[in-house]
């Protein structure tokens, strides 16, 4: 196969599939990512604050829960949402989009519920002492000392997630929910040319990647020269 | 010296995993004293200084502030704390408020003042310590003396009843300490009860009317200035002198 013919089928492909690749699977994908980084959040946030509690059983439940999912393959992870998460709630119904959804997010806030941990714990202990010394209670000086400050470490660790993210829904793919990978699987399965669509579903996803690691990065800037 | 006294504390001990930090300290300040805490590194002085508003809990002993027991768990120690200002060594400004939400963040949230009141004290405090060019900057920007100056009148703000001041000068490049230590100055002869753990020895020796000398978790020795610093009776106390600069 010359680099012509690949060139020009990768022409015919998108001629023919433009819209699975770019509206179908980039939407989807972005979509997921979306999703999951939002709750993701929420998520990652009570568990962030749990394991600042003083409740020892709490700390170590989180502990334990945080451990496991970084400690496994993501894709175990989806094989077991994919399964288990129709079976625990069989009234609910779940799409496979739901339930993956679901077991992404569960996954993305163990890892966010570090980055929110850490961005916490980075700011001086100092600060703390600081406005507990003008009388402020814990409460006070998280929301209007801490927060505030580590906010600046945690956002662009979060922007950085999502990117993180965007990567790793081409593992849903194997559920066929329709994200990017879904397209590559579809498309290739249509025309039988694996290598053109491969490569354009790549193009596709660094193109997102670097664009969003970009703004991330102009976004950390410009955080940092508020200071 | 029949003056009920402002802090009085019994029998302090603090320990840091196996180290025995305080090992059972009794002392009081009297309303509108100044008491000067010196001592080698490491001797508690700092650690005494932190229990005296909590930010350090004793394991052992009791502390009072104004007839109450703050070292009762019962008992709302952040109330106090609002009539207990403290100063770092390290300043510990906000850096994400200006010099201006530094000062009247406590006040406002804690009702003490309206918006504007607190706005107003602001500006007289940063004219006090000539910061009043700087009031909606950052503080990033400010030299470690201004940094502290600021930490000072914030710590005002709350018209606290004592002034707490850690090692105020000791993070300070050398030409910056003498504006902090006027600001000192002039707050102490306005009247201000204080508690200053210095390395500074000039300065304790001015401005003190009192001086604690403390060395391995106790309090050696205490007297007026010119009694600590021209006729020490305890032998550590000689040493310790005879090797800083007066």
């Amino acid at each position: 196969m010359s680099f012509i013919t690949f060139c020009e089928n990768i022409a015919k492909i998108l001629s023919k599939y433009w819209q699975v690749f770019l509206i179908e699977g980039v939407s989807y994908t972005l979509l997921l990512s979306a999703i999951t980084v939002f709750f993701g959040a929420i998520l990652g946030s009570l568990l962030a604050l749990g394991k600042m509690s003083r409740l020892k059983l709490l700390r170590g439940v989180i502990t334990g829960f945080v451990e496991i999912i970084r400690g496994t393959p993501i894709l175990l992870q989806l094989y077991f949402g994919y399964f288990i998460i129709p079976m625990a709630v069989p009234f609910l119904n779940l799409t496979d989009f739901q339930a993956i959804s679901i077991a992404l997010i569960i996954n993305s806030a163990a890892y966010v519920s570090e980055v929110i941990r850490s961005g916490i714990q980075a700011v001086d202990h100092g600060q703390v002492e600081a406005a507990r010394s003008l009388g402020l209670n814990g409460r006070q000086t998280m929301l209007h000392i801490i927060l505030p400050q580590a906010i600046k470490n945690i956002l662009p660790a979060l922007g950085n997630e999502f990117i993180m993210i965007i990567k790793e829904t081409s593992l849903a793919s194997t559920f066929f929910i329709g994200d990017l990978m879904t397209s590559y699987l579809k498309v290739k399965g249509a025309t039988w040319l694996n290598l053109e669509c491969l490569l354009i579903v790549g193009v596709i996803y660094f193109v997102i990647t670097f664009t969003l690691s970009k703004v991330v990065a102009a976004f950390e800037r410009r955080m940092r020269a508020g200071e | 010296m029949n003056k009920e006294p402002m802090i009085r504390t019994v029998g302090l001990h603090k320990s840091f995993g196996s180290l025995h930090v305080l090992k059972g300290v009794s002392e009081h300040v009297l309303p509108q004293e100044v008491v000067s805490i010196i001592g080698p590194s490491g001797s508690g002085k700092s650690t005494f200084l932190r229990c005296l508003n909590m930010l350090e809990v004793p394991e052992e002993g009791q502390i009072f502030f104004e007839g109450v027991e703050i070292t009762d768990k019962k008992v709302d120690v952040n109330i106090h704390r609002q009539k207990m200002g403290m100063v770092f060594q390290l300043f510990n400004v906000f850096p994400h408020l200006t010099v201006r939400e530094n000062i009247t963040l406590a006040p406002v949230m804690l009702k003490k003042k309206s918006k504007q009141e607190a706005n107003d004290m602001a500006m007289e405090l940063l004219n006090r310590v000539g910061l009043a060019d700087k009031a909606d900057n950052k503080p990033g920007r400010l030299s470690g003396g201004q940094k502290q100056r600021l930490a000072i009148v914030r710590a005002l703000a709350m018209e606290p009843d004592v002034m707490l001041f850690d090692e105020p000068t000791s993070a300070l490049d050398p030409e910056m300490v003498g504006e902090v230590l006027d600001v000192i100055k002039n707050l102490v002869k306005s009247g201000m009860t204080s508690v200053i753990v210095t390395h500074e020895m000039g300065f304790a020796k001015e401005v003190s009317d009192r001086v604690l000398f403390m060395d391995d978790g106790m309090v050696i020795e205490s007297g007026t200035p010119s009694e600590i610093f021209n006729t020490p009776q305890n032998p550590r106390t000689k040493d310790f002198l005879s090797k800083v600069l007066i």
